[in-house]
């Protein structure tokens, strides 16, 4: 039925196209009987106005948008290099919106200036180097200051200090989660490799490594403010993108290797819930929440709960079908409150011990089994690496 | 004019051919006409325009309206990827992965570039045919049998290719990773395979030809800018498509025969996979040495056809013609080394990332000499507002809007934070897919008494161009805002973070606009199919421009030219010329005695 009532619109949208064509032609029949189909001047005429039209359409949206959206981009920076990325950002947005107001300016007024009659002729005007020499110095010069600040701020951003006091925090992709591990007292992450994943161990965490006894692996990430943060990013399947947007942070997450940033937060998340502008989005999101909810609960749903503030760990790299669901909480805290936090943690040496215990007398298994399944695991690896290293070796 | 004294002594070098008896299948299927073939990509192009727009407003209905039942949904993707009518989340990728490949490759290098590279080059350099019809027909219909290929990974079980456009290994190598990349992936890429062998095949013929079949008279700096872009399009995609095939060659390897190129340390559904040593970054190399060369593929055409139809519509030289030709050699040669530019965050050395940073900024150089000379182009003239000219002074004010965001994507620092989210759809959108289309519909409109010897209705163009305008912008000016609040790309749906609960109404603002605009697209589908039988019979030369290819007869013959083939005496721009009296003087006019040329 929907289908037949699909095909009947569109048969009569095309008798209206039909007929509206030839309402066209009878319009033109008093003017000149001119059905050429080319511009005559009185298209020339209304296409130029409408040029105009177009103009003003270009001019009042993106005013309208900027005052009615512009709100929704994301506001301060809880980042220190953030300041750097906006302020650049800022930068670039004016001269955007200059040259943007200027060239449509142009290109539609003269299109609408210039709009053509039988009585006119136009201008040969084919070349001219001064004006040519204008617009390619211009633009260099404006590009060389933008592409120096940039290339200055990227290597600020980029490359980390190796002296420099940092926090090293591994973030571990998977699909559809993020894990976080800390490296513990000595502020060294052990190695790790997928082919170790067992058990607790889904890190895939070298427990020989003697730096890996102290690590730390958790599911909520939580950063100290004013601390340099040196994340290492892993992946075990497929490419991720860990996005901190409010900290103007981006890494992928690539399978086989070790990718890194750093950043320090400025503001801990209570902090940040504070600010004017967070206060209002947030409010604006509950009303909106609030209104949904009565058409949910009116259909016989449950309301969605009000919402507060968290920085969040995204996704942002294609990972499967799951993908926009691929989200980890971040929580800045003071130094004192992340220092409690990561004290009332357990290592991963001891969630092992102690899954292995828990394990035991529900299995009733000799202990010399779980050994024996160690040594094996070893035996692996170590045949791999043999392996390859006689590969390497052939070459 | 000179050319229509012919001299049938000379000339007839494609003599035989007119004594061939053309039967349907020649004629109209294994064709080595250029002008028919020319057809055949427009016509397949259009085709898979419909497609790939139509998969755009679904997956525009979702995000709009998230997992709420439409029964559209239900009829066309059925009932294990639309039960009860609500999207399911991996078709969802699906629709977004091949509404990108069929837009960028099928409709924009194939149906824009092939369109109109096989109906303007001979006809514009004054040659019978394409140096090889032979291969020109094999480059078609390797182009059909890629398009079949990939319509035919539409129904394969598990769902055509999911990994995004780009298939960035691991996820496009591993169905464990995702469901379509089983079969579906694997006819993604022998389609694309296919489709890499007959864009080369297309391109080396379009150069030969532009090298060495120009009539008489016609220098490289008499050649109109609509060949240049051709002729410099074919060149960046003999450069860089055979990377990309190589890439597709590599992954199928990596996906059946076990290899580790850009695979290693995979651990996925409970188990370590065997692979080691590759590396996932190696393939966005490879892939972004053409795809970023592929957005010049797209666009160069798009902006010769612009310039060209300028030119003509306001009766003045396209200003600085040489300027023009400058400019789209720097693009050309800048386009093949700034390819870093979509992997800042990729995991590659940040030093690099201020290599690419520098020479992506550069391209903006030439991109502005372009923009600016149309726009002079435009100062005094005597415009005349034909659909194509619409569709061109749209594509520069597109092509500067989607333009200059790519100051902010280009520039490492910033792209940080913007990396993959709506920001970079809409700038993409509009630089290289709003631009091109308005290209490519420019050319359809100016080039269709060319083609079929039928004017299109004005009237019904000046509404197809305006409404495509205003919801051009409708749905890519708001995008910015989603993009820049943090929203990423390819997801199905944003109600899983209430921070972005206040993007939901533009979303919905975004999606209508979209709707109107797709379903305008229906006038010009309807003027289109319906002129080509029922439009008003075309005169020879009815825009009154100066090239060549109006002065071949309205009724398509077997190379172009009845008699002998024209020579060139001039450059392809006197419009107003203020040594006559015409506000035309073609191409094949010799030069008064005396006549000085105006222009450098």
């Amino acid at each position: 039925m929907t289908s037949l009532l699909v095909i009947i619109v569109l048969v009569l949208l095309a008798i209206a196209l039909w007929q509206l064509t030839k309402i066209f032609d009878l319009t033109q029949v008093g003017a000149s009987s001119d059905d050429s189909q080319v511009a005559s001047d009185n298209d020339n005429n209304v296409q130029g106005y409408v040029m105009f039209g177009f103009l003003a359409f270009i001019y009042i949206f993106t005013i309208y948008g900027l005052l009615k959206w512009g709100s929704l981009a994301l506001h301060t920076p809880a980042s220190e290099h953030g300041l750097l990325v906006d302020n650049l950002m800022n930068i670039t947005w004016v001269l955007i919106f200059v040259v943007q107001f200027i060239t449509q300016g142009l290109l539609y007024w003269f299109s609408f200036k210039n709009r053509g009659n039988k009585d006119r002729k136009a201008l040969f005007f084919a070349d001219s180097n001064k004006l040519e020499a204008i617009w390619s110095i211009i633009p260099s010069v404006v590009l060389a200051c933008l592409i120096l600040y940039g290339l200055y701020a990227w290597n600020n951003i980029m490359f980390v200090d190796k002296d420099e006091d940092v926090i090293e925090i591994e973030l571990y992709a998977q699909q559809f989660k993020w894990t976080a591990r800390y490296a513990g007292q000595d502020n060294v992450l052990g190695k790790a490799n997928v082919r170790l994943i067992e058990g607790v161990n889904t890190l895939g965490v070298d427990m020989s490594d003697k730096n890996s006894q102290d690590d730390i692996v958790v599911s909520e990430l939580h950063i100290p403010k004013g601390k340099k943060v040196h994340f290492k990013m892993r992946s075990q399947d497929v490419l991720h993108s860990a996005y901190f947007p409010h900290f103007r942070a981006q890494m992928n997450c690539v399978p086989g290797m070790v990718t890194e940033f750093a950043f320090v937060p400025t503001y801990t998340t209570t902090e940040y819930r504070e600010l004017d502008f967070m206060k209002e989005k947030v409010a604006h999101i509950n009303k909106l929440r609030a209104e949904k909810s009565v058409d949910l609960v009116a259909k016989g749903g449950t309301a969605l709960d009000p919402y507060t503030f968290d920085y969040l760990l995204l996704c942002n790299k294609i990972c499967g079908a799951s993908h926009y669901n691929m989200q980890m909480k971040v929580v800045v805290d003071t130094p004192e409150d992340y220092k409690k936090w990561l004290s009332e943690k357990t290592t991963l040496a001891q969630d092992i011990k102690a899954a292995a215990a828990a394990e035991k007398p529900a299995e009733g298994a000799a202990p010399t089994d779980t050994t024996a399944k160690i040594i094996d695991t070893v035996k692996t690896v170590v045949d791999t690496v043999k392996a390859a290293v006689a590969k390497v070796a052939m070459k | 004019m000179s050319a229509e004294a012919h001299d049938h002594d000379h000339g007839h070098d494609h003599e035989h051919e007119h004594h061939h008896k053309d039967t349907f299948i020649t004629k109209y299927i294994f064709s080595i006409d250029h002008k028919m073939i020319a057809k055949q990509y427009l016509i397949t192009g259009i085709i898979m325009g419909i497609i790939g727009i139509a998969m755009s407003l679904l997956f525009r209905m979702q995000l709009a309206w998230p997992e709420e039942s439409f029964k559209i949904f239900n009829v066309l993707l059925g009932d294990k990827f639309a039960p009860d009518g609500v999207m399911a989340n991996d078709i969802y990728l699906a629709l977004v992965t091949i509404h990108g490949t069929i837009m960028v490759f099928f409709v924009l290098t194939a149906g824009l570039s092939g369109t109109f590279s096989n109906l303007l080059i001979p006809l514009q350099i004054g040659a019978r045919d394409m140096a090889s019809g032979f291969m020109n027909m094999i480059s078609y219909w390797l182009f059909f049998l890629s398009a079949v290929i990939m319509l035919c990974s539409l129904f394969v079980e598990a769902g055509p290719a999911s990994a995004g456009w780009t298939i960035y290994p691991p996820l496009s190598a591993l169905p464990q990773a995702i469901p379509g990349s089983g079969t579906g992936m694997t006819l993604w890429l022998v389609s694309m395979a296919i489709f890499i062998a007959s864009s080369l095949m297309g391109s080396l013929n379009y150069i030969v030809t532009v090298i060495n079949l120009r009539t008489k008279g016609m220098s490289m700096t008499r050649l109109p800018l609509t060949i240049w872009t051709f002729f410099v399009t074919a060149i960046i995609g003999v450069i860089s498509f055979p990377v990309l095939l190589s890439a597709a060659l590599l992954l199928i390897f990596d996906r059946s025969f076990g290899t580790s190129f850009f695979l290693s340390d995979i651990y996925i559904a409970g188990e370590v996979l065997h692979y080691q040593g590759g590396s996932p970054v190696l393939f966005e190399h490879l892939f972004w040495f053409l795809g970023h060369p592929e957005v010049y593929i797209v666009i160069l055409p798009a902006m010769g056809l612009v310039s060209e139809i300028m030119a003509t519509n306001s009766r003045k030289p396209i200003f600085g013609y040489r300027a023009m030709i400058m400019s789209v050699l720097a693009i050309a040669f800048l386009s093949t080394i700034v390819w870093g530019h979509h992997m800042f965050i990729s995991g590659m050395n940040p030093f690099l990332g201020s290599v690419f940073t520098f020479t992506t900024l550069l391209i903006a150089i030439p991109s502005a000499v372009k923009a600016f000379n149309w726009i002079t182009t435009l100062w005094k003239g005597n415009l005349q507002f034909n659909p194509a000219m619409l569709f061109s002074i749209g594509m520069v004010s597109t092509f500067i809007t989607g333009g200059l965001t790519g100051i902010i994507l280009g520039d490492s620092t910033l792209d940080i934070n913007v990396h993959d989210t709506y920001f970079v759809i809409a700038h993409f959108h509009l630089v290289m897919g709003i631009s091109a289309l308005y290209g490519m519909f420019a050319g359809i409109y100016h080039w269709f008494p060319k083609m079929y010897g039928r004017m299109l209705n004005k009237n019904l163009g000046y509404i197809h161009f305006w409404i495509t305008a205003v919801c051009a912008y409708g749905v890519f000016f708001p995008m910015h805002f989603i993009g820049l609040a943090g929203l990423p790309r390819r997801y199905y749906t944003n109600t899983n973070f209430p921070l972005f609960d206040d993007l939901q109404n533009v979303n919905v603002l975004i999606t209508t606009f979209a709707l109107v605009g797709g379903a305008f697209q229906l006038v010009f589908l309807y003027n289109f199919f319906s002129s080509i039988f029922y439009g008003k019979k075309a005169v020879q030369n009815p825009w009154r421009s100066t090239t060549l290819e109006w002065t071949t007869p309205v009724e398509h013959i077997h190379g172009n030219w009845p008699g002998e083939i024209p020579h060139v005496y001039r450059w392809p721009y006197d419009y107003s010329n203020p040594n006559h009296d015409v506000d035309f003087v073609p191409q094949n006019v010799p030069m008064k005695e005396g006549e000085e040329v105006l222009h450098h």
